[in-house]
């Protein structure tokens, strides 16, 4: 054993005999993962004991387990003992000033149009209280207290395992199981924070909730666990990540999202991924492998995802919804870009268990220079299923001719009664109509962006507004010099 | 305006226009007249900039600049349009925001002040008047789902709200009834003044019928083998082509 792991071991021991202490010197964990990992995390956050037996049991379960080999990804191998596994946010870490923040970084936040205060929080800038960009106590508070007053439960995990121990033990787990998946499994072992939600019943959520307004997220780092709870007759809309590139030191990424709707309740779930992509070969990005599943538990419950996947030099990812309840409705629009040298391979489960259950997939993949673009969906319908219904549409579209695009569609339909259609179709932003914008007087830039937003308005007009408006933006901005 | 000499243009290696000579004065409307095959569109293509057209020999003068050099974007903001022949399907791309697009980078260009939506919305309604076009249509994605006389209404349109100085219509009768060319006919003529130039390809006479043109061209195997004024048209529709290019 290294001496590192030796240090955590006698810490994470001392801390054990002593209960949950909070108050511990080091902020960061040094790398290396085992069980004394495991106790130091869940004895940092100061975690109640079912929870560390939750993890160990999650970790002792994925030791025996391997990575997918399925996936259409180059993929270099992982060392899971180089990864520090705990890292508070600590100050005087990033750039002092924007002087120090690399220019690159800056000028696509000023393509974007973000303000510059909130340029500093998402470059990490560390002498500035993230509460100034939102002005911002003051916004913050006013949001808690609308929220209170409906009674909505909206707070970093970590505080609803405190505060509603109940409603995170009856509900964590229950929608991916922890041996899910090899990254699922490493999540449930370590995951570091992340979103609480409880819509209560019949309440419908006062405003759209977004991380970017929990004022802790941007630290959540890289094990992230979501959950989100639909009560009977609820409404929630919940927005993740931001447009911007954010600044992150980490190269793995493997969350979890559990999302539970009751009978009658609606959850939107609305993404925009935009993580540093790495560089021309693909080095230095990061890989980010996701686990999004959502359980309609109840009658006439409905999930509808949308995800614009822009970052990552590895996207492994499929928001999938598990029909469950009668009448059901599953939604998944997703717009994955593979630009540089990206790699994506993503799309959905559609699990038809209940009667009359329907489900919609639009799929928008789009690569541009050596990016590899894979949807892989799967639509099953299972004996019970009567009259379940999926549509899904797919299509891809090729900037240049050293990109990829690959399609993947599985179907399982055990009743006869079903309804499957899938469309499918590949096209190159054609010269044509390039040409058709550039004699209107549209530069080339200008008319890819037109082109390429076109082809994904369907999955856009899904997008709250301004959520739409800045994924468009984005996606403009991350074709820049991919064509030409 | 424009001074066409000597043009040679191939296309994937095989020689299309053969040593093309052409003057255009400002307020001129000439007429490009000829069989299929005799490099119609090609001209209209290599004056807009379209890729794969590949001047081998000769000059092309625009408004004193070398054409030639001008990226395709530059040249529409210095105001040359075509009206396709086959106008271009672009899916999800709402018909009013492209043509607001095009009218911003063309002013843009000039560095005129951007048009607001209200500008906008104004000068469309008054253009759309002009060729009897439904306002719908500018809500729908550019040309898709449109009929072909749809699309050729549109083009029409578009060249109404840019105002372009020279014009080139490609063909821009072929699938229109009756009705539709007059009303075509009337957008384009509505536009003639003394400082616009345009070039009319086309393969019938009848459009002349509409849009009278000050000189008649017919193009044989790369080259103008004659040129005269409206009659010659009416002698084409008369004999033919296979007398020209016999002697050409």
């Amino acid at each position: 054993m290294s001496a590192d792991n030796q240090e955590v071991r006698e810490l994470a021991q001392k801390e054990y005999e002593h209960g949950f202490v909070t108050d511990i010197q080091a902020d960061t964990l040094p790398p290396g993962l085992d069980e004394d990992v495991i106790r130091a995390i869940s004895a940092k956050k100061n975690e109640p004991q079912w929870m560390l037996e939750w993890r160990l049991d999650a970790y002792e379960k994925w030791l025996k387990m391997t990575p997918p080999q399925w996936p259409h990804l180059r993929i270099q191998p992982i060392d899971y003992q180089a990864i520090s596994y705990y890292s508070a946010p600590r100050q005087g870490d990033g750039p002092k000033s924007l002087d120090e923040v690399d220019p690159k970084l800056l000028e696509t936040y000023n393509k974007l149009g973000i303000p510059l205060e909130e340029q500093k929080m998402l470059a990490g800038v560390t002498d500035m209280a993230v509460d100034a960009v939102f002005d911002s106590v003051s916004v913050k508070t006013t949001f808690t207290r609308q929220l209170e007053e409906a009674g909505v439960i909206f707070c970093s995990i970590s505080e609803a395992m405190h505060k509603h121990p109940a409603l995170v033990q009856q509900y964590l787990g229950t929608v991916v199981p922890k041996t899910d998946n090899y990254y699922a499994a490493l999540n449930c072992a370590v995951f570091t924070d992340g979103s609480f939600v409880y819509i209560p019943k019949g309440t419908r959520c006062p405003m759209e909730l977004s991380t970017y307004f929990r004022i802790n997220a941007q630290n959540t780092g890289q094990f992230e666990r979501t959950l989100i709870i639909a009560d009977e007759g609820s409404h929630v809309s919940y927005l993740e990540g931001c447009t911007a590139p954010i600044r992150d030191e980490n190269q793995l990424h493997a969350a979890v999202v559990e999302l539970v709707a009751m009978e009658n309740a609606e959850i939107k779930y609305s993404t925009v991924q935009n993580w540093y992509p790495g560089d021309e070969t693909g080095k230095g990005g990061i890989y980010n492998f996701v686990t999004k599943r959502a359980e309609c538990r109840g009658d006439h419950s409905r999930v509808s995802w949308t995800q614009v996947e822009t970052g990552s030099s590895i996207t492994w990812k499929y928001p999938s919804c598990v029909l469950k309840g009668d009448n059901s409705v599953g939604e998944f629009y997703s717009v994955a870009l593979s630009s540089l040298a990206q790699q994506a391979d993503t799309g959905t489960k559609m699990i038809h268990l209940g009667r009359n259950t329907s489900s919609t997939i639009v799929s928008k993949g789009i690569s541009a220079m050596k990016g590899q673009n894979a949807y892989r969906g799967l639509v099953q319908v299972n004996k019970n299923a009567e009259n379940a219904r999926n549509y899904t549409q797919c299509d891809s579209l090729l900037l240049g001719d050293t990109c990829g695009a690959h399609t993947f569609p599985y179907m399982e339909v055990k009743n006869p009664t079903a309804r499957v259609e899938h469309e499918a179709t590949t096209s190159r932003i054609g010269e044509d109509q390039l040409f058709y914008c550039r004699q209107r007087g549209i530069s080339e830039e200008d008319a890819v962006s037109m082109i390429v937003n076109g082809f994904c308005k369907e999955v856009f007009r899904e997008l709250p507004m301004e959520f739409a408006v800045e994924a468009q933006k984005l996606l403009s901005v991350s074709l820049e010099g991919a064509v030409g | 305006m424009l001074e066409i000499k000597d043009l040679h243009v191939s296309v994937d290696g095989k020689e299309i226009l053969k040593g093309l000579n052409l003057s255009v004065d400002a307020g001129q409307v000439h007429a490009i007249m000829g069989p299929n095959g005799a490099g119609k569109s090609t001209l209209s293509y290599v004056l807009s900039g379209r890729e794969g057209y590949h001047v081998t020999d000769g000059s092309v003068t625009y408004k004193g600049r070398d054409l030639l050099a001008m990226e395709t974007d530059e040249r529409a903001c210095e105001g040359i349009f075509l009206a396709f022949q086959y106008p271009v399907e672009i899916p999800g791309v709402n018909s009013s925001y492209f043509l607001k697009a095009a009218v911003n980078a063309r002013r843009r260009y000039r560095g005129e002040p951007e048009m607001n939506a209200m500008e906008f919305m104004k000068l469309t309604k008054e253009k759309m008047q002009v060729v009897e076009m439904k306002q719908e249509l500018l809500a729908r994605s550019v040309n898709e789902g449109f009929s072909g006389g749809e699309k050729k209404r549109n083009e029409i349109f578009q060249m109404a709200v840019l105002e372009p100085e020279l014009t080139i219509l490609d063909e821009t009768d072929s699938g229109l009834d009756i009705d539709a060319l007059r009303i075509v006919a009337g957008g384009v003529n509505a536009l003639r003044n003394e400082q616009r130039s345009m070039i009319v390809v086309t393969h019938y006479q009848r459009l002349l019928d509409y849009i009278r043109p000050d000189h008649v061209h017919v193009l044989a195997d790369g080259i103008i083998v004659k040129s005269g004024d409206e009659k010659l048209a009416l002698e084409l529709e008369e004999k033919g082509y296979s007398w020209l290019e016999k002697s050409a």
